[in-house]
């Protein structure tokens, strides 16, 4: 079964233990500069949310690759950057539409989210289960589930 | 090692920032954040300098587990010689800054002299430098958050900052960061006022790293996020009302310091509670509190976000305060609700934000205003001295337009800023001033929860909760459950509590852990990220060690023995009600053990025998 990141942005509390568990299993140092996930407040709102890439089927950071650099892990479906061949171009940074492919200016080369190769930190170190890792075609189960709870409330 | 082992030092009187080494011998003995700081405090500053003059210094710093994993690892605390006390000042600060500090590089921020114009610390990674600060000065923290953000085009840097109030004088200012998290006690915000330091703006992206042990450090932070999941107070009651969790328990005990301290229990204590804060509103169905939140790294998210209702006479035609913003903590409710006789919710919720926007401690703002409330009932202050507010006990329209003005430095509110001690001179009736050491109590009424009194007389910086927090114990059985009401025994736990309080807040934790957190828990995380030996036994040794830095600072400032006392009301009368009715504080049962606990002398002076074995 494959699975994907869930992210359900009401239980997020904006810690950023994910953005350190991402840093330290990437690069072995806390460091939410380089983390993967993104979590943003929204002060006025009052509400976090955890950000990451989906792991687009049709990948358009992927097309826009000129060196193949990324390439589809099997296991996981997860879009992987190939550190070996990335040249730091950019041009992925460009082509996905929600900015989850970023450059490292340290190492020169793109990162991006790529499932911890089928455990990822982020979702073990979440302390509110704001994001878990899931069976990847029933992503909306939660939220049927709520739905469903108020529709039998409905005929009580 | 945990440590980046570098110091940033600030030469404002020259606009000089240079790095160097952190002292690692130093750093063996008092660990880091608020014991190291105050050793470097202890052998840079003359404990007698004026306060607010150029000779003092100001002390931004990290310790060892800042910025890592480890649960609620974001503290730092500001370190420096109080205005408010004349004595040592730490307030300890979560949010995201300390983090963003120790990943630029740096463990601490040494600031002395003072600038001749307005300036700011700009500090990215190795690089560091102060910047003009003349359009900054004169707005409120929030506004200058949003210029400094605006000013870099840089969403990602975390911002300290004072406002309005600490530009004025008052005080008991705070240093603010991200928004709605202070290092809020003792007027340090007034120190780095008198510096004509408007605030620090960090961005680091170099993390922290050079783990000891990297594996048994995680093995540590893993088991440690566990404790605090599984425990009911940290994995519950604190997630879902804050500390605001205590209203209506301590409440109930006959403990809630009310209206200027002369009552024990406060009949609108429901309204103001953490359960009250769940309640939807009339007006828009929504209630105040619209969610919880974490400072950096902490698995425990105790933080309150929260709206005043919009119909509210405070905030009516102000949009600017109709969104979200940091929400009431229970000190903050207290201070601004019982101690005033207030029981407003969306007037003290409106005030805290206040608080927040212009850098206030909420704790010693409101009881200043409760002093002054019962200097206006016994006469001593009129309207005449007020500008013609009404200064009754219970107005919540007084509070809201104290806060207003003393936020300014405005009218009365130049007098508000004094603190409750040299207001209540001023008025000559000093003995209405609750007060130790010349700072404002917190909300635990010492008749009603006895330790709390030695834990007070004897706090290194006047009255107040976090350096020894013996409630804990006395009230909800933490570790083991004393009766609040007996004075045995409470000179070895008030001493306990006080040890490991300060060893906890040099680590870069937070101190809330501790619900759920003994040492055992700690020091395997700090022994598995430093290099030497982090035991519990050193952990509590060096805890006590920064406990006689601390006194000996303040009595090398000047201050005597006679002042580990308390107000003559909490010594000579008797709570009314509740629980402890008929009781005083009894603090001379509890005094002399505690000094004898201390090895210190029957007055109170630390011996040579004691001062040979902490190496001071």
């Amino acid at each position: 079964m494959q699975r994907a990141l869930h992210i359900d942005p009401k239980k997020c509390t904006g810690c950023l233990q994910c953005e350190m568990a991402c840093s330290y299993e990437k690069d072995g140092v806390f460091n939410p500069s380089k983390s993967r996930i993104k979590v943003f407040t929204f002060h006025h709102e009052g509400r976090f949310a955890p950000y990451t890439c989906t792991q687009c089927a049709e990948a358009w950071c992927q097309k826009a690759c000129p060196v193949e650099a990324i390439q589809i892990d099997a296991a996981t479906g997860a879009k992987v950057i190939v550190d070996a061949r990335c040249v730091g171009c950019k041009v992925c940074t460009i082509a996905c539409p929600f900015g989850t492919v970023n450059y490292n200016s340290v190492t020169g080369k793109v990162i991006k989210c790529d499932l911890c190769g089928g455990d990822p930190a982020c979702a073990s170190a979440c302390p509110t289960a704001a994001i878990t890792y899931v069976d990847a075609d029933w992503t909306g189960i939660d939220k049927m589930r709520a739905y469903a709870e108020q529709s039998l409330a409905g005929t009580a | 090692m945990a440590w980046t082992r570098k110091i940033l030092r600030v030469d404002l009187n020259n606009g000089t920032c240079t790095a160097e080494a952190l002292n690692m011998a130093w750093a063996k003995d008092y660990l880091g954040q608020r014991g190291l700081a105050t050793k470097y405090l202890s052998e840079e500053v003359d404990p007698k300098c004026d306060a607010l003059g150029p000779d003092n210094k100001l002390i931004m710093t990290t310790g060892p587990l800042t910025g890592t994993m480890a649960s609620t690892g974001g503290r730092y605390s500001v370190v420096t010689k109080s205005p408010l006390t004349g004595l040592v000042a730490c307030s300890n600060s979560g949010g995201f800054i300390g983090a963003e500090m120790k990943n630029a590089g740096w463990d601490m921020i040494i600031f002395e002299g003072k600038s001749a114009q307005p300036v700011y610390l700009y500090v990215e990674n190795d690089t560091a430098e102060l910047r003009p600060a003349d359009d900054l000065w004169g707005k409120s923290v929030w506004e200058a958050d949003e210029l400094l953000h605006k000013k870099h085009q840089d969403p990602l840097l975390r911002v300290a900052c004072i406002g309005r109030a600490a530009e004025q004088g008052c005080l008991y200012s705070a240093v603010v960061n991200d928004l709605h998290r202070a290092a809020g006690r003792s007027g340090v915000g007034t120190v780095m006022a008198s510096k004509n330091l408007k605030a620090v703006a960090i961005r680091g992206t170099k993390g922290v790293g050079n783990i000891r042990d990297p594996q048994g450090f995680m093995a540590a932070v893993n088991a440690g996020k566990q404790v605090l999941a599984d425990n009911a107070v940290t994995g519950q009651g604190l997630p879902t009302y804050g500390t605001q969790v205590l209203m209506n328990v301590i409440n109930g005990i006959g403990a809630m310091p009310t209206r200027n301290m002369r009552e024990v229990q406060f009949d609108g204590a429901s309204k103001i509670s953490g359960e009250a804060m769940h309640e939807p509103r009339k007006s828009d169905g929504k209630p105040n509190l619209t969610t919880n939140a974490g400072c950096f790294g902490c698995t425990i998210a105790c933080g309150r976000i929260s709206t005043v209702d919009r119909g509210h006479f405070s905030v009516e035609n102000k949009p600017e305060y109709w969104g979200n913003s940091g929400g009431l903590e229970y000190e903050a409710a207290w201070a601004l609700g019982s101690d005033t006789g207030v029981d407003d919710l969306d007037a003290i919720t409106y005030v805290n934000f206040l608080c927040n926007e212009d850098g206030m401690d909420p704790i010693s703002f409101g009881a200043t205003v409760a002093a002054a409330m019962e200097l206006f009932q016994e006469g001593a202050i009129t309207t005449e001295h007020t500008g013609g507010i009404d200064l009754s006990f219970d107005r919540a329209d007084t509070l809201v337009k104290l806060a207003e003005l003393t936020a300014k430095g405005e009218g009365f509110g130049k007098d508000i800023g004094l603190g409750s001690k040299r207001l209540c001179e001023k008025y000559g009736r000093p003995e209405l001033s609750m007060t130790v050491k010349s700072q404002e109590f917190p909300a635990y009424d010492p008749r009603g929860i006895q330790g709390m009194g030695l834990a007070y007389a004897t706090s290194n910086r006047g009255a107040c909760h976090l350096r020894g927090y013996t409630v804990a114990s006395e009230v909800l059985g933490i570790p083991v459950k004393t009766d609040p009401l007996a004075t045995e025994g409470k000179a070895e736990l008030v001493k306990a509590f006080q040890d490991a309080t300060a060893a906890v807040d040099s680590s870069g934790l937070c101190v809330f852990t501790t619900f759920a957190w003994s040492m055992e828990n700690i020091a395997p995380q700090v022994d598995a990220a430093c290099d030497g030996d982090w035991s519990v036994d050193k952990m509590l040794e060096v805890g006590e060690r920064i406990w006689n830095l601390e006194r000996d600072f303040n009595m090398r400032a000047g201050m005597t023995a006679d002042q580990d006392t308390l107000p003559k009301r909490l010594l000579k009368d008797a709570a009314t009600v509740g629980p402890a009715k008929g009781r005083v504080n009894d603090l001379d049962k509890m005094l002399p053990e505690y000094y004898a606990l201390r090895g210190w002398t029957a007055d109170g002076q630390i011996t040579p025998e004691t001062r040979t074995r902490f190496r001071l």
